[in-house]
């Protein structure tokens, strides 16, 4: 093959796989996740955080 | 307390207060070199204190001494906190701290002795190179290690950076200083001519890309959402933004090489990436600045978050001066001038120093057991004066590098030079003293903090081990 055909198709996988990411990270399913994973940094009881929560 | 079931914050201690010892060594040879600059009799004709040795140090002082005490201590600090786990290995910790010292101890006595092998940022000789590398080995398994036994399926966000963070720099450190030894002192680069070229930028830019970046947006990904008591704005964007930023900067180093012998497609190709890498970039930094969106009215009072605010800002604006500056006809005018001084350091003292400032004055009284730094007014002063600093500093370099840019490329009618190289010099010779003034308020400031870091651990009584938080 033509070393600028596989060029080609390289580059195509790899923004296939850039789109692939984006529409995994935007999809419905990972939002729970997501939100949860997000809270890490505030698990150790910071007063703000309650409040946050009860909003 | 059983040792499991406590962190490891001993550590995060030592690198914590080490963090704020070399920022003020690193800044202060700065100051010296940037006086220098001004009066170059300071060098007092000893060998030893010459700018072109002194710069080294206070390149490799300020990011590795600097900035890599600050990324051991916060990525062991929140790889513990968001896995609820100890580190992985106690012994191994403490090889990496005692070990890091070790390197910066013989950094600060080599470089001054001329010892060098010429890398910009890689100057350090081989036996050392050695030595980073076991110190990094260790760190990945202490790291690694540690996500490897966390007590929570997914794994933060912060520590994906850090993990990038960590696996590239091994990676650029080990390709780039490749070379053969022919004495304990000196040693020759595995790589010749042009392609030795490319391979120190392909290490330069992304030791700025992970180094500098990912490591630092590890600590944003914490220490933002933590000081401003909320998520962060989108995890999502996030998600988007780890892989787009690591893939795309891999590309970019050709830029540093625009105007070269290197082949022009080349050359190309480090622009084309280096423009697309705005997208991330503001991806990230808008991510951050947004997760105070509803709390704004924080940043009133809380100058922690001040110093993480304004951080961010200087890697928005550093951040879309880079791409502009790739660009193969602005790099025309602006390589080699003193613009790109003011680039560095718009990132180096706007964004990676600020936040590791923010990130520090927040992880200190949590270290040591205190509710809070010691004086929260002395930060705010050290935030403006900090600030001011940093202000004034790129914007003298700006002026500067821009003048220094059109004098060098002014042509007469009949095809001369309008100016010799010692007109442009003598030109910039203001904009030298106001550099030199904005780098030693920014100096005072890391000043300021030593002062407030030494009373709050002054007053901490006890420092015993903190329990393992259970995960929620």
């Amino acid at each position: 093959m033509d070393i600028g055909t596989l060029r080609g198709i390289l580059t195509l996988i790899l923004m296939l796989a850039f789109l692939g990411i984006v529409f995994w990270a935007y999809s419905k399913n990972r939002k729970k996740d997501f939100e949860e994973a997000s809270r890490l940094p505030l698990e150790e009881g910071d007063a703000d955080l309650r409040e946050y929560r009860h909003e | 307390m059983d040792k499991a079931s406590s962190y490891n914050d001993k550590v995060v201690r030592q690198f914590t207060v080490m963090t704020v010892v070399w920022g003020i060594v690193g800044m202060l040879v700065g100051v010296i070199i940037a006086a220098q600059l001004l009066w170059p009799e300071l060098n007092f004709n000893v060998p030893w204190l010459s700018y072109g040795r002194l710069r080294p140090l206070h390149t490799n002082a300020v990011i590795f001494a600097f900035g890599g005490c600050a990324l051991f201590a916060t990525s062991y600090y929140v790889v513990q906190r968001t896995c609820h786990v100890r580190l992985f290995s106690d012994g191994l910790a403490a090889f990496t701290f005692w070990g890091w010292q070790l390197v910066i101890l013989l950094a600060a006595i080599t470089l001054p002795l001329g010892l060098t092998s010429g890398k910009e940022y890689a100057e350090l000789e081989w036996p050392i190179d050695l030595l980073i590398t076991a110190v990094w080995v260790s760190y990945a398994v202490v790291f690694f290690g540690t996500l490897a036994k966390r007590k929570i399926k997914h794994i933060y966000v912060a520590n994906w950076f850090f993990g990038a963070f960590i696996l590239t720099v091994a990676l650029l450190h080990v390709v780039n200083s490749a070379a053969l030894p022919v004495s304990m002192t000196k040693s020759y680069s595995a790589y010749a001519g042009v392609i030795d070229g490319m391979v120190q930028w392909w290490y330069g830019h992304n030791a700025v890309g992970f180094f500098l970046t990912a490591g630092f947006l590890g600590m944003m990904y914490y220490f933002v959402p933590k000081q401003a008591g909320r998520p962060v704005y989108s995890y999502r964007l996030s998600v988007v933004h780890f892989w787009a930023l690591i893939s795309i900067y891999m590309w970019a180093g050709p830029h540093h090489l625009h105007y070269t012998t290197l082949p022009n497609w080349a050359q190309s190709l480090g622009m084309v990436f280096s423009l697309i890498l705005l997208a991330p970039s503001w991806g990230g930094m808008i991510n951050g600045i947004m997760t105070l969106s509803g709390a704004w009215h924080k940043l009133r009072t809380d100058p922690i978050l001040k110093f993480m605010i304004v951080s961010l800002s200087f890697y928005g604006m550093s951040t879309f001066e880079g791409p502009m500056m790739s660009i193969k006809t602005v790099n025309a005018l602006s390589h080699y001038t003193d613009w790109t001084i003011g680039h560095v350091h718009s990132g180096a003292l706007g964004w990676v120093a600020m936040i590791s400032v923010g990130c520090i004055y927040a992880l200190l009284p949590k270290v040591f057991n205190r509710e809070s730094m010691y004086s929260i007014k002395l930060i705010d002063v050290h935030f403006w004066v900090s600030t001011i600093g940093v202000v004034l500093y790129i914007a003298a370099m700006w002026m500067a590098g821009v003048m220094q840019g059109l004098m060098w490329r002014a042509v007469n009618d009949d095809g001369t030079l309008t100016y010799s190289f010692i007109e442009s010099l003598n030109a910039t010779y203001p904009y030298y003293a106001v550099r030199l003034l904005g780098g030693t308020l920014f100096l005072l400031g890391m000043l300021i903090m030593a002062y407030n870091v030494w009373k709050t651990i002054a007053g901490a009584r006890d420092v015993s081990p903190q329990p393992v938080i259970e995960p929620a």
